[in-house]
Formats: C-alpha cells, sequence, structure tokens
C-alpha cells in the first residue's frame, strides 16, 4: 500500500494564511508544551508573520499568541483548507 | 501556621497577584527537598497569619523541566492547605487544563481568573458562578494590575481555610473541564488586542524591528545612566563625607591597622559597591519596565534566527544585552529557560557582556592614552570585541552545553505596568541583590586588604606586600602582555569589584586625578593600555557576578569553569593583541 501523501505542516503557511491543525507530531516534551499553550487538533491557527533570515514564526490560536521556530513548526500538521 | 500555594502558568501575572496579596513583605527561602529558592511571605487573613507560597511558572506538572519539577516536587512534599489556580481570564479555555492536573482529593482549590479587565477589554464574558456551581470549585474573577476581586478572593481563601469549600472536586477531567469552560464563557468571533497588532506592525517588521530595538534599548540606557551618575556621584561624596566626618573621628583611638582594616578595607570597599546600588536600582527598574510591556519577548522573536546558529535563542540574546548594565540582573534572568543546556551555555556567555563598571576603567584610560577623536572609535572597538568574544565562548562551548529546550514562547499583548507594579518589583529585586552580594563583597574586600597591607611596615599597595609580591611572581605570566606589577595589582583589586580598579591605581601610585592620569601615561603606551583594557574586559568577572552564578548554577564546577574560562581567554586574546601590536608599533 502506498503512503497516503504527507499532509502540510504549519512551517509552510505563508503570513496571514490559517489552517485547522490535525495532529501535533515529535517528543512528548514538545507536544506537552504546544498543548498547553493551546496549540492543539481541531484548533485554527493564523500565522501572522515569519521574523527574517528564517526566523520563528508569529502565530495565534484562539486568543493567544505564540512564537516557535520552523523546527517545531513542522510537527504542526495541518489542513490543506482554511478555517 | 496554614500554608496556601500559588500556582499557574507563566504570564498569567502571578507575581503581580502575590504582591497585591502581600505587600512588599515577600522573603525568598529554601525548602526541602526543592532545587530553586521560592519567594512566600506571611499574611494576615481573618484573623490568622498564613503563608502564601509562590511556586514557579508552569505550562504542564507532566513535564520535565526544572520549573515544573519543582512545583511538582512541592506539592507532593509539602503540606498545601489552598492551592490557588491563578488562570489568565482570555485565555481560560487553553489553561483550564492545569487544574485538572493539580486537582486532587483533600485538596481545596481555587480557581482564580486574573486580567479580568482585559477580558471585558476584549468583549469576553465569563459565567463565573455557574461555572463555580458546574465543576464543584469556587472560581474569583480578580485584576491584580488594578485590584478588582481581591477583596472577594481573601474572603473565598478564609472560607477554603475552614473548611467551608468542597475540596477535591469529584469531575474535574479535563475534557469536563473544557465542555463548561465552553458553556459558560463566550469569546467574540475576533478577539484581539487592537493597538497590539498596529505597535506589532511596526515593531516586529522584517527589516526595521531590529534598528527600532537597538534605539529603544540605546535610550533606556542613556536615560539609566543620566539620571543615575548625578545620584551616584552624590552617593559616593556622602561616602566618603562620612568617613571623614563620623568615621574617622570615632575611630581615631583604635591601632593603626585595625583602624586601616574597618576603614580601607570594609568601609571603601563597601562603600564603592553600596554608590552603584542607585544605578542598579534604575536600571533592575527600566529593565523591568521593557519586560513588564512584552517587548522583550518580541525581542527574542527578532534575534532568534542569529542566536540559533550560535546554539543560543533569542532569551539568551535579551539576557546578554541586560549584562551591558550590569551582568547580576542578567544572569539571574536566566531563571526563564528550562533547557539546563542552554540556560548555562547563556550563564557562560554573560560576563562577556562590557558592563557599566568596566565602562569606568575603559574611560579613564582612553582618557589617558588616546586622542580625544580615536577615543570613540577605541570604545566601540570594545564593545565590538565584547559580543565577539561572546559569540566565540557561545561556539566553542555549544556543544559541552546542548540546548535542548523547545523555542516555544508566548508573545503577550502590550501591557503597561501601574507604578506601583514597578515600584514593588524594582524593591523585591534590589533587596534580593543586597541579600546574595554583601556577605560575599564584604569577604572580598577584607581578602584584598589583607593583601595589600601584609606584611606589616610595607607600604600600602607597594611592591613588599604580599600583592605586591604577587605581582612580581606574575610578571612572567603578565609581562608578555605589556601588563607589568603595578597594573597586575590593579587587576587582582579588579577580580573583587571592577569598580575598584581606578581607586586601586590612586592606591599604588599615590596619585589622584590629573595626576594619576599623568603618571599612568608616563609609565605605559597606548598599546599596554589597550592590552590592559582587554584583559580588563574579559578576564574573571566581578566578586557579585560569581556569586550569582554559583547561586543560579548550584554547581562549583561550572562556576569554576566560568572563572577559569574567561582568564585563558583574556591572556590570549591580550597576548595576541600585544605581541603582534609591538611588532608594528
Amino acid at each position: 500500500m502506498l503512503s497516503p501523501t504527507p499532509s502540510p505542516t504549519l512551517d509552510r503557511l505563508q503570513p496571514g494564511e490559517s489552517a485547522t491543525i490535525i495532529d501535533l507530531r515529535g517528543d512528548t516534551e514538545l507536544i506537552h508544551r504546544l498543548t498547553a499553550l493551546g496549540v492543539r487538533a481541531g484548533k485554527c491557527v493564523q500565522v501572522l508573520r515569519r521574523a527574517a533570515f528564517a526566523g520563528p514564526l508569529h502565530i495565534r490560536v484562539g486568543t493567544t499568541d505564540l512564537m516557535l521556530r520552523l523546527s517545531e513548526a513542522c510537527c504542526v500538521g495541518v489542513t490543506s483548507a482554511r478555517c | 501556621m496554614k500554608r496556601i500555594a500559588l500556582i499557574g502558568m507563566p504570564n498569567t501575572g502571578k507575581s503581580t497577584l502575590f504582591n497585591r496579596l502581600t505587600g512588599a513583605h515577600a522573603k525568598v527561602g529554601n525548602w526541602p527537598g526543592l532545587t530553586v529558592d521560592l519567594l512566600s511571605a506571611k499574611l494576615l487573613l481573618g484573623g490568622e497569619m498564613v503563608h502564601l507560597v509562590d511556586l514557579p511558572g508552569i505550562h504542564d506538572l507532566r513535564g520535565h523541566s526544572s520549573d515544573e519539577a519543582v512545583a511538582t516536587a512541592f506539592l507532593s512534599q509539602h503540606i498545601v492547605d489552598v492551592a490557588l489556580v491563578l488562570l489568565n481570564a482570555s485565555q481560560i479555555e487553553r489553561q483550564i487544563g492545569l487544574l485538572a492536573q493539580i486537582a486532587r482529593p483533600g485538596l481545596p482549590v481555587i480557581v482564580v481568573l486574573n486580567m479580568a479587565d482585559e477580558a471585558a477589554a476584549l468583549g469576553i464574558t465569563v459565567a463565573h458562578q455557574k461555572l463555580a456551581e458546574q465543576i464543584g470549585v469556587p472560581v474569583c474573577m480578580v485584576s491584580a494590575k488594578y485590584g478588582q476581586g481581591v477583596d472577594q478572593l481573601q474572603k473565598l481563601i478564609v472560607e477554603a481555610l475552614h473548611g467551608k469549600l468542597p475540596s477535591g472536586a469529584p469531575t474535574l477531567d479535563s475534557n469536563a473541564l473544557e465542555a463548561a469552560v465552553r458553556q459558560n464563557v463566550s469569546v467574540p468571533a475576533r478577539a484581539s488586542h487592537a493597538l497590539t497588532e498596529k505597535m506589532d506592525r511596526v515593531l516586529l517588521h522584517p527589516w526595521a524591528g531590529l534598528p527600532i530595538f537597538f534605539a529603544i534599548m540605546f535610550l533606556m540606557f542613556e536615560a539609566v545612566f543620566n539620571l543615575g551618575k548625578p545620584i551616584q556621584d552624590g552617593m559616593a561624596w556622602a561616602i566618603t563625607a562620612f568617613r571623614s566626618t563620623a568615621l574617622e573621628p570615632a575611630l581615631a583611638a583604635l591601632p593603626a591597622l585595625l583602624k586601616g582594616l574597618l576603614l580601607d578595607g570594609l568601609y571603601n570597599g563597601i562603600g564603592t559597591v553600596a554608590s552603584f546600588v542607585p544605578l542598579i536600582i534604575l536600571f533592575f527598574l527600566g529593565m523591568a519596565m521593557i519586560e513588564d510591556t512584552g517587548y522583550l519577548s518580541r525581542a527574542a522573536f527578532l534575534m532568534d534566527a542569529l542566536m540559533s546558529r550560535f546554539g543560543l535563542d533569542g532569551r539568551s540574546f535579551v539576557m546578554i544585552l541586560m549584562g551591558f548594565g550590569c551582568n547580576v540582573p542578567a544572569l539571574m534572568g536566566t531563571r526563564v529557560m528550562r533547557s539546563r543546556g542552554l540556560r548555562f551555555l547563556t550563564m557562560l556567555v554573560i560576563p562577556m557582556s562590557l558592563c557599566s563598571a568596566r565602562l569606568q576603567v575603559f574611560l579613564f584610560f582612553i582618557a589617558a592614552l588616546f586622542p580625544t577623536r580615536a577615543a570613540p572609535l577605541v570604545l566601540f572597538s570594545l564593545y565590538l570585541i565584547s559580543i565577539a568574544t561572546a559569540m566565540l565562548t557561545s561556539q566553542l562551548f555549544k556543544r559541552r552545553f546542548v540546548n535542548s529546550d523547545p523555542f516555544v514562547l508566548e508573545i503577550p499583548p502590550y501591557r503597561f505596568p501601574t507604578l506601583r507594579q514597578m515600584v514593588l518589583r524594582g524593591w523585591h529585586e534590589v533587596m534580593h541583590f543586597l541579600r546574595r552580594a554583601t556577605r560575599f563583597i564584604t569577604a572580598g574586600v577584607v581578602f584584598v586588604w589583607l593583601l595589600t597591607n601584609f606584611p606589616t611596615g610595607a607600604a600600602p599597595g607597594g611592591a613588599d606586600t604580599l600583592a605586591g609580591h604577587i605581582g612580581s611572581f606574575l610578571d612572567p605570566v603578565m609581562s608578555p602582555l605589556g601588563i607589568d606589577p603595578k597594573l597586575t595589582i590593579a587587576l587582582i583589586f579588579g577580580f573583587v569589584a571592577k569598580e575598584i580598579v581606578i581607586g586601586s591605581l590612586a592606591v599604588i601610585y599615590a596619585q589622584e586625578g590629573q595626576a594619576l592620569t599623568a603618571a599612568i601615561a608616563h609609565q605605559i603606551d597606548w598599546v599596554q593600555a589597550y592590552s590592559f583594557m582587554l584583559f580588563t574586559l574579559v578576564y574573571t568577572p566581578c566578586l557579585s557576578t560569581i556569586a550569582t552564578i554559583r547561586n543560579e548554577a548550584k554547581s562549583a564546577i561550572f562556576s569554576l569553569l566560568a572563572v577559569a574560562w574567561p582568564l585563558a581567554l583574556a591572556w590570549v586574546t591580550s597576548f595576541v593583541f600585544y605581541q603582534v601590536a609591538r611588532q608594528l608599533f
């Protein structure tokens, strides 16, 4: 059986784009932190801006604004459709 | 005495509520089984003295970070009569899960929804009575910043202490809690801080963001030094005046040696450090103000890309920057870091920051040996070398101290602290600094005085004293750097506090003011002076800094590294500069 096409991840979103979170990957510590800060499956995430030189993302989930590195953003699976 | 624990996520205004409940009487104390000190205070509630303990801000009790381990250990090893779970009222949906982790049978819990003012401004409404009924735990809305709802909270705490509240609610699993929140909290479709969005568009601009940041920091330093310098001069004058008008006559009858120890050793040493306290208070206030507005987390956002290449992260940069004022508060600031590797690497790098005390030494030597035209350039080169040595240190040690901290941080909305908040904050920081610094500095100045005054009969600070012998003993090591025995003795003084370097040169050369400048300019050339400044910039941090490193790292080996590495780097830097420059000039 062919493996399904991987779903897009948060690091692919451009400023102004939004998507629904599908799942969180990576180690438990990171997943716990993301969950505690409101990055959870089913929530809508919006990318507000990207820092220069491939720096962190500025995102918004609900009423919380967060920054996270691209290496952490690629642990967040999102839908390809906007929310 | 009954004990109340305050628990909550970072950025929920925990310390503001703590200060609101306790005033300025908090104490930092050791707890058995815990590796960090916790802030706690006694307060009078309902006619009874109770003990309020502030636990570190935690995201999750299941985590492995040091803060989370401390909170877990505290809750399991110490008796808690009431737990206050502090949540941000505008973020209650994502934070309520913490309650499920803390609640357990027999532990009375009160949910405190803070920043009620902000939630109201965002149009968020909380039916907190109904929420309380559904989850079986009292819920209280407060604004710790403005004091609203605090009376109600105090009443609830008293009731809880007397067993009048349900303890350890039965239905507290996180799904049920979140469902209850969804039913009782209404959040408008677009709840965002309009002012914050506008400010971020400018302050976090991809290209303009960093230059604006540096401009703001520069203005803050300018303001601190312009305000603080006259106060510091006034303090120094008052300290000298007190010595000559009160202490000297009072101690006149004492034997010369004891008098020397008390006046030239203890009083002058501690006085020099004390005269810097006003500057430190102002610096703390300035940084606290910038920190409380939420701007520092933006600085971390802007600088993270660059810092990650050196094994650090955006927050490390903020700490290095704080170090330009004074290394001590910068070192204490590393507590927010959860990864031990990242925290230690940042603590190793901070002492490379050219602090205000070193700046004083440089201003003196630059004025003595360089033409006015070249002065700003010479000073600027020292700042560049300061940053270069920090980055070099980080680059060399990043494999030893690996950063495993996920860089996921909240960007809070801009907040404007009240005067009350700032004063309390500054007070806490200063008391903390003084308590730790005094014992260490006292021992240090006595030691240096003994070195420069024994054996008896030798001229104080001269070649025949112990310090003089050390100076000549170290000559084979120091002369390849162009640093003579007299300057070496000054560097030994500088180990206590860099502020003392100039004062010690005055003792060693037995000259003051213009005459001292002339004497030094006569004895050494600019190559030697620059080599001396390079060494002063990089070598062993001052005693307060070492004491802070020892306290924060709680590791003797790391503290030793933090002393030895800069010393070695300073020697190599000065050696390379002096030998190359001597060939050329």
